[in-house]
C-alpha cells in the first residue's frame, strides 16, 4: 500500500507542476486579485496667501515695516502660510522645555482660530498679536475672557477654568519649587471665582469679568507689561 | 534655543497676556529693548562677493561671530560694510545655516576646509543637518584615518630611543620592515614553514619499491632524513614560539590569540610522539596526531595579509553561511525522507536508511551523482528528478545573491552602527539643549538676583554677570518669570526637586509628636503648598533645620546645597510670620541687609515665631531649641 501511496503522491506533485508551468505561460488564467489601487494623490500642501498690506494695515494697529517684520518671521516658519494646530504645538513647547505646553498651545491655538478652519493663516495670527499688542486694555481683557471661554458661549464656567489651570500649571512640569500638588490648580480656580464672580452663580461673564479686572490694580498693570515687544 | 523658534517669541511673549488676569501677583517688569531700531539690512563682503541679509537673521545665534558683537572687529567703515577674508563658496553655507537653521555640508567641499570655517565663524559642526550628517561624519573619519596611517608610518621611520628590547623585539616579530634582522627572521620562518608542509606532503608519497615488499612511501624508506627535517623545523618553531612569547606585551593575551594556539598546534604533534615512541598501543593514535602537522600551513596567515583578510571576511559572514548550512540541511532531510520511503519497496535498494539516504540527497543536490546510489522505483525516480533540479536551484542560485548579501549586509551593519550612535548623540544633544536652556534661566534667575541683591546693598562691584545674555534670551526668561508669577510656583533644577521631596516625606513622621515639632510640620506642610515666591523661602530656610533634625549626615551636604537658594531668600521679607504663609504674600520686598546672615541656616529657623533677623543673637538663641528638636527626633 505505500508504494501505491508513493506513487500517487509523485503523480499529485507532477500534476501540480504541470499547473504552475501552464500558469507561467498565461494559459490559466487564475483569478488574479487586481491591485488597481491607485497610488493616493499625494496633494501638494494647501499654500495659503495673505491679504494685501493696505488691508492688514487697515485692520490691524501695525505698522507697514512692522507687518512686513511679521510676515517674514512667519513666512520663514511656516512657508505654506500656514499654521496647522501641531506645528503650532511644536513651536510652543520649545519655549517651555521643562513642562508639557501642548494643552495651553491647543486653547491658545483656538483663540487665534476666529474662524476655527484648523490653521492658523497670517491674518489671524496679525490680528491677533494687534489686539494683544496694540488694542486698549478692554480689548485685552476680552481677548483673554475668549481664550478661557472654551466653548465661547460667553461664560467661563469652573470646568473650563480648571481646564485652562490645569494647562497652565502643565507647562510649569514636575521640578517645581514648591512641589505641585494635585489641588493646586483647583484651589487656584476657586479663588479666581471667588475674587471674579460677583452674583455667585458658578460662571463668570464678560461684565463680571472686566469689571473684576478693571477693579484690580496688579492686573491692569500687567497688561500694559507686553507693550513693546514688536 | 533654534532660530526660527526665537523669531515667534514676540508671539509667545504676546499670548502671555492670557495669564494675567489668572495670576495673582504682579508680573515682574520686562527687560528694555536698549538698542531698539528698525531691521537694517547688512552687506557682508566676503573677499569680494557680497552677500546681504537682515541683521536680525544673524542675530537669531549670538554666540557666533556673525551674530555677536564680534563682528564689529571686521566692519570696514569706508565701504560700511563687514569684510571677511574667507573662503566665499563656504560662506554660503554659513549664511543659509541663519536664514534657515539648518547646516549643510556641501559635498565638493574638503573636509578639512569646511572646519577650519566652521570654527572661524564660531559655528560648532554638530549642528549639521541630518541630511547631510552622515556625509560629513564618514569624510571626516576617512580623513582621520589617513592623518592616522601616515602618522603611525612616520612612527615607523622614526627610531624611538627609549624603547626596551623586549618591545623591539616586539615590533620586529610585528612588523618585518622595521629592521634587516627582523627581515631576516620573517623569511627564514617563512621558508621552513614551507619545508615542513612540503616535508609532511613527500612523506606520503609511494617511493618506488623496495626488491622484496610492496611499494613504500618516502616517509618510511628515509625515514631518519625525514625525522632530522621534521625535528629542524620543529625546533626553528618551538623557538620563534618562545621568542613571541617572551617579546608580547601581554603575555596572557597573546596565549589566547588565534596564531599561538595554531603554532602550539602545529608543534604539539612531534613532542607527544616523541614522548609516545616508547608505547606501541598508542601508535594509532599518534598517527592521527600527524594530522594536525597541516596546520603549519595557517602559520602562513602572518606572513600573507590576503589570507588574513579572508579569514576575517568568513568570520564576519559566519551567520550568512550558517544559514545557507541550514537550509541546505532543511532539504537534504526533507529529500532522504522522501527518498527513503520511496525506494522502501523496491528490491535489493542501497536506500537502507534516512541517514544513508543522505548520502544520495548530497550527491544529487550538488549535482555530483557519482552513481553509486540510484533510484529504481517510479516514485524515486520523480522525487530524485525533482531533488536534483532543486539541488540547482538550492545551491547554485543564492552563492551569488549571498555574496552580495555579505558586501551589502556588511555595509548596512556598519551603517546601522553609525546610526544608532548618531541617534544617541542626536537624541544626548536635544537633551543637552533643553537643560541647557532651563538651566540657563535658573543660572541667569540666581545670577539676576544676586546683582540685585548686591546693587542695592550698595558695594561697588560691578556688576558680573559673566556674558551679558542677549535680549532674546532675557526675553525669555522674563517669559518664564511671568509664568512662575501666574502660578506661584516656582522652577527649579532635579536635584533641588529630589531634596525636598525626600524632607516632605520625612515631614509626615514627626507631625504626631510634639507640638513643637508638629509646628514645624505645619510649617514645612505650607510650605509644599502654593505660597508666593518670597515667602517660601522661609520654609526653605527651615529646610536645613528640618534636616538636622531628621538626617544628621545629610546636614552638612544640604547645608552647602542650600546656600545657593538662601542668597534669594535675601529678597524675602524676613519679618513674616509663619502663618502668615497660608496667604499668598505679593508684597514686594526691599532687599534688607539681612544677606549677610544668611549663611548659617540655623539663624533662620523659625519656631513657630519666625522673626529671623539679621542680628547675630539669633543663632544663639535658638541653637538650644534646635538641640532640643534633634534630642526628640533620636527617640523616634
Amino acid at each position: 500500500m505505500g508504494i501505491q501511496g508513493m506513487e500517487l503522491c509523485a503523480m499529485a506533485v507532477v500534476v501540480l507542476l504541470f499547473i504552475a508551468v501552464l500558469k507561467q505561460f498565461g494559459i490559466l488564467e487564475p483569478i488574479s486579485m487586481e491591485d488597481s489601487s491607485d497610488s493616493e494623490l499625494e496633494l501638494s500642501t494647501v499654500r495659503h496667501q495673505p491679504e494685501g498690506l493696505d488691508e492688514l494695515q487697515a485692520q490691524t494697529k501695525f505698522t507697514k515695516k512692522e507687518l512686513q517684520s511679521l510676515y517674514r518671521g512667519f513666512k520663514n516658519e511656516c512657508p505654506t502660510g500656514l499654521v496647522d494646530e501641531d506645528t503650532f504645538k511644536l513651536i510652543y513647547s520649545q519655549f517651555f522645555p521643562q513642562g508639557d505646553a501642548t494643552t495651553y498651545a491647543h486653547f491658545l491655538f483656538n483663540a487665534f482660530d476666529t474662524d476655527g478652519n484648523g490653521a492658523i493663516h497670517f491674518e489671524d495670527f496679525v490680528v491677533g498679536l494687534s489686539i494683544l499688542l496694540r488694542g486698549t486694555v478692554h480689548e485685552k481683557l476680552k481677548w483673554a475672557f475668549n481664550l478661557y471661554d472654551i466653548n465661547k458661549d460667553g461664560y467661563i464656567t469652573k470646568e473650563e477654568m480648571l481646564a485652562i489651570m490645569k494647562s497652565i500649571y502643565d507647562m510649569m512640569g514636575r521640578h517645581t519649587y514648591p512641589i505641585l500638588r494635585e489641588d493646586a490648580p483647583a484651589e487656584h480656580v476657586e479663588r479666581f471665582f471667588q475674587k471674579m464672580d460677583r452674583n455667585k452663580d458658578g460662571v463668570v461673564t464678560i461684565e463680571e469679568f472686566l469689571e473684576t479686572c478693571q477693579k484690580d490694580e496688579n492686573i491692569m498693570s500687567s497688561m500694559q507689561l507686553f507693550e513693546n515687544v514688536i | 534655543m533654534a532660530a526660527g523658534v526665537a523669531a515667534w517669541l514676540p508671539f509667545a511673549r504676546a499670548a502671555a497676556i492670557g495669564w494675567m488676569p489668572v495670576a495673582n501677583c504682579p508680573m515682574p517688569l520686562a527687560p528694555a529693548d536698549k538698542n531698539k531700531r528698525q531691521d537694517e539690512l547688512i552687506v557682508l563682503n566676503v573677499s569680494g562677493r557680497r552677500f546681504q541679509t537682515w541683521r536680525t537673521t544673524l542675530e537669531r545665534y549670538p554666540d557666533t561671530l556673525l551674530g555677536s558683537t564680534e563682528k564689529e572687529f571686521f566692519f570696514n567703515e569706508d565701504t560700511k560694510e563687514y569684510f571677511f577674508d574667507r573662503d566665499p563658496e563656504v560662506f554660503r553655507c554659513v549664511l543659509n545655516f541663519y536664514r534657515t537653521g539648518k547646516l549643510h555640508y556641501p559635498r565638493y567641499e574638503c573636509i578639512s576646509a569646511y572646519d577650519d570655517e566652521l570654527a572661524f565663524y564660531g559655528i560648532l559642526p554638530e549642528i549639521i543637518g541630518d541630511c547631510c550628517y552622515e556625509e560629513y561624519k564618514d569624510r571626516k573619519r576617512e580623513n582621520a584615518e589617513r592623518l592616522m596611517d601616515d602618522n603611525d608610518s612616520e612612527n615607523n621611520q622614526e627610531s624611538m630611543p627609549s624603547l626596551s628590547f623586549r618591545q623591539t623585539m616586539w615590533r620586529a616579530f610585528e612588523n618585518p620592515h622595521t629592521s634587516t634582522l627582523a627581515l631576516v627572521f620573517y623569511y627564514v620562518t617563512g621558508f621552513f614553514i614551507a619545508v615542513s608542509v612540503i616535508t609532511n606532503v613527500v612523506e606520503t608519497v609511494p617511493c618506488g619499491t623496495v626488491p622484496g615488499s610492496k611499494e613504500l612511501p618516502c616517509g618510511e624508506r628515509y625515514s631518519v632524513a625525514f625525522f632530522c627535517l621534521d625535528t629542524a623545523c620543529v625546533m626553528i618553531f618551538t623557538v620563534e614560539y618562545l621568542l613571541r612569547l617572551f617579546a608580547a606585551p601581554s603575555r596572557y593575551r597573546f596565549i589566547r590569540s588565534v596564531m599561538s594556539i595554531i603554532d602550539v598546534v602545529a608543534i604539539m604533534p612531534y613532542y607527544i610522539g616523541l614522548v609516545m615512541t616508547n608505547n606501541e598501543d598508542v601508535s594509532g593514535a599518534f598517527v592521527t596526531l600527524r594530522v594536525f602537522r597541516v596546520f603549519r600551513i595557517f602559520k602562513f596567515s602572518r606572513h600573507s595579509q590576503g589570507l588574513r583578510i579572508l579569514g576575517y571576511t568568513l568570520k564576519s559572514c559566519a551567520s550568512e553561511l550558517g544559514f545557507l548550512l541550514f537550509s541546505l540541511t532543511m532539504a537534504i532531510i526533507i529529500f532522504a525522507t522522501v527518498m527513503f520511503y520511496a525506494e522502501k519497496g523496491s528490491s535489493a535498494s542501497k536506500f537502507t536508511s534516512i541517514p544513508a539516504s543522505f548520502w544520495y540527497t548530497i550527491v544529487t543536490m550538488t549535482t555530483l551523482g557519482y552513481g553509486d546510489m540510484v533510484p529504481k522505483t517510479i516514485a524515486g525516480k520523480i522525487f530524485g528528478s525533482i531533488c536534483s533540479l532543486s539541488g540547482v536551484l538550492v545551491i547554485a542560485l543564492p552563492v551569488p545573491v549571498i555574496v552580495s548579501n555579505f558586501s551589502r549586509i556588511y555595509h548596512q551593519n556598519q551603517r546601522a552602527d553609525k546610526r544608532r550612535a548618531q541617534k544617541k548623540a542626536r537624541l544626548a544633544r536635544i537633551r543637552v539643549a533643553k537643560t541647557g536652556s532651563s538651566n540657563a534661566y535658573l543660572h541667569s534667575k540666581r545670577n539676576g538676583l544676586l546683582n540685585e541683591a548686591l546693587e542695592l546693598t550698595g558695594t561697588p562691584e560691578e556688576e558680573h554677570m559673566g556674558k551679558t545674555t542677549s535680549l532674546i534670551e532675557s526675553q525669555h526668561h522674563h517669559l518664564l518669570h511671568c509664568l512662575e508669577k501666574t502660578t506661584n510656583h516656582e522652577f527649579i533644577d532635579e536635584q533641588m526637586f529630589e531634596q525636598n521631596c525626600m524632607e516632605s516625606s520625612m515631614q509626615n513622621y514627626p507631625s504626631t509628636r510634639s507640638p513643637s515639632l508638629s509646628s514645624h510640620a505645619g510649617l514645612t506642610t505650607t510650605c509644599c503648598s502654593r505660597r508666593s515666591k518670597k515667602t517660601t523661602h522661609l520654609p526653605n530656610s527651615n529646610l536645613p533645620a528640618t534636616r538636622l533634625r531628621s538626617m544628621q549626615e545629610l546636614s552638612t551636604i544640604h547645608i552647602q546645597g542650600s546656600e545657593q537658594p538662601s542668597l534669594t531668600t535675601s529678597r524675602s521679607s524676613l519679618n513674616l510670620k509663619a502663618d502668615d504663609g497660608l496667604r499668598p504674600n505679593c508684597k514686594t520686598s526691599q532687599i534688607t541687609t539681612a544677606i549677610i546672615s544668611i549663611p548659617t541656616p540655623p539663624a533662620l529657623t523659625p519656631e513657630g515665631e519666625s522673626r529671623p533677623t539679621p542680628a547675630s543673637p539669633g543663632p544663639n538663641t535658638n541653637i538650644p531649641s534646635i538641640a532640643s528638636n534633634v534630642v526628640k527626633v533620636s527617640a523616634l
